[in-house]
């Protein structure tokens, strides 16, 4: 199952009826922790509305009065089938407590918070103009084309933790990854600055006569005549490593991603299905409906 | 539309991105002012999900949202299969607003909180 489809675990602070209010230090403290932990908490008083079930498990944590309740004891309750667990916090700690949770979740089998950083691009599809250079960009299919041919993030947890590059390559600024430091790539407003730069971007595959990968190929096999007839294979590693770190730097690449590059022949599969699909959709776009009747048996002569 | 404003804090907690100062002080405000609340460790994470509680917090008409840049929330939220409805979420930005301007801005409307003096 993948991580981001496996079940998780909500916590719910609870000081409604049949449960003593929590001492406004501990109730900080408390939240603070588990969402620290990657927890999701709501904290229910009857003083305002919160969200329903939304089909996470649930665990219920309260100073409860008497004994710990049940599900069943729960007023008008819903768990939608996921389960509901009671705890009672009195005489415990914060990371008591949080062991606790912990243990709920080990029991309901939900996914363990953290172990994975929600690192991918969001599209603001108010600048995007569907131009699929993204699609074309990113070598790890976090992009794909949905089913009305528009573009999409489908793959979110493939995508490398902390590379920005696809939104930099992106010519209306239109591809946001929130937790990057600096705008407009964090969702901050794009300012006429951050279009002008945008306007002054090469396009790659333009520049290189529309097929950049076929334009890649000859260049590694022109650079590899003009070294063998040089044997100066030094040289060519170095203007290589020139380049990549030229290139590194522009997009802000981590080494990471560098390392982790899939190989040319995936590159070149994944530039054929790219390309059959560019094709596709253009010639959907090109094509023009015939709004004339079908003609009729006399019109063929039938 | 419900009345009164449901709260939304998003504690980020993946990536150190919003003051850390900021979040601190937002969270023991809102724990100390009386109201109920949600709190999401990461919106992020919520959206790359799919979280059906998107789709609920969307919906519920006047949400105020303690996270990060207004256009980032809106698109992670659209992108989470929640899109915002055109009027009714307010979203304060923790990453340039400060817990002072934050806090009375969320409890605004909230006739059960008092807003907690820093």
């Amino acid at each position: 199952m993948s991580k981001l489809t496996e079940a998780r675990l909500r916590v719910v602070l609870y000081e409604g009826s049949g449960s003593e209010t929590i001492p406004v230090g501990d109730r900080f403290a408390l939240m603070s922790e588990l969402l620290d932990s990657g927890y999701n908490v709501t904290l229910v008083n009857g003083k305002g509305e919160v969200g329903g079930s939304d089909g996470a498990a649930l665990v219920v944590l309260g100073r409860f009065e008497g004994d710990t309740p049940s599900f069943a004891q729960a007023d008008g309750a819903d768990d939608g089938g996921a389960g509901v667990t009671f705890t009672d916090i009195r005489g415990k700690d914060t990371a008591a407590v949080l062991a606790a949770v912990q243990q709920v979740g080990e029991v309901k089998e939900t996914v363990r918070p953290g172990d994975w950083k929600p690192w991918f691009p969001v599209i603001d599809f108010d600048r995007c103009t569907n131009c699929m250079q993204c699609l074309s960009f990113c070598l790890f299919d976090v992009y794909a084309v949905d089913k009305t041919e528009t573009i999409t993030v489908q793959n979110q947890d493939k995508c490398k933790t902390d590379c920005p590059a696809c939104s930099r390559v992106c010519p209306e600024v239109a591809i946001l990854f929130p937790k990057y430091t600096k705008g407009p790539i964090n969702g901050d407003i794009v300012r006429d600055a951050d279009i002008q730069r945008e306007a002054m971007k090469v396009d790659v595959s333009t520049l290189l006569g529309g097929n950049i990968y076929a334009a890649l190929r000859d260049r590694q096999r022109d650079a590899r005549k003009r070294f063998s007839t040089e044997r100066d294979e030094s040289r060519a590693l170095i203007e290589r490593r020139r380049c990549l770190k030229k290139l590194q730097g522009d997009l802000d690449i981590p080494d990471e991603v560098l390392m982790s590059l899939p190989s040319v022949g995936d590159i070149e599969e994944r530039a054929a299905r790219a390309r059959e699909k560019a094709e596709k959709r253009r010639a959907r776009s090109q094509t023009v409906k015939d709004v004339r009747p079908a003609p009729s048996q006399e019109d063929w002569g039938i | 539309m419900t009345q009164q404003p449901r709260i939304l804090y998003c504690n980020c907690t993946y990536a150190k991105v919003v003051p850390a100062e900021t979040k601190r002080e937002v969270l023991r405000r809102l724990s100390e002012s009386g109201a109920a609340f949600d709190c999401v460790a990461d919106l992020c994470e919520m959206s790359a999900r799919r979280d059906p509680g998107l789709v609920e917090i969307a919906s519920a008409g006047n949400v105020k949202i303690a996270a990060c840049f207004p256009r980032a929330v809106k698109w992670l939220f659209h992108a989470g299969g929640a899109p915002f409805p055109n009027d009714g979420v307010d979203v304060l930005n923790m990453r340039e607003q400060d817990a002072d301007e934050i806090v009375p801005l969320l409890l605004n409307g909230h006739p059960t909180a008092e807003v907690p003096v820093p």
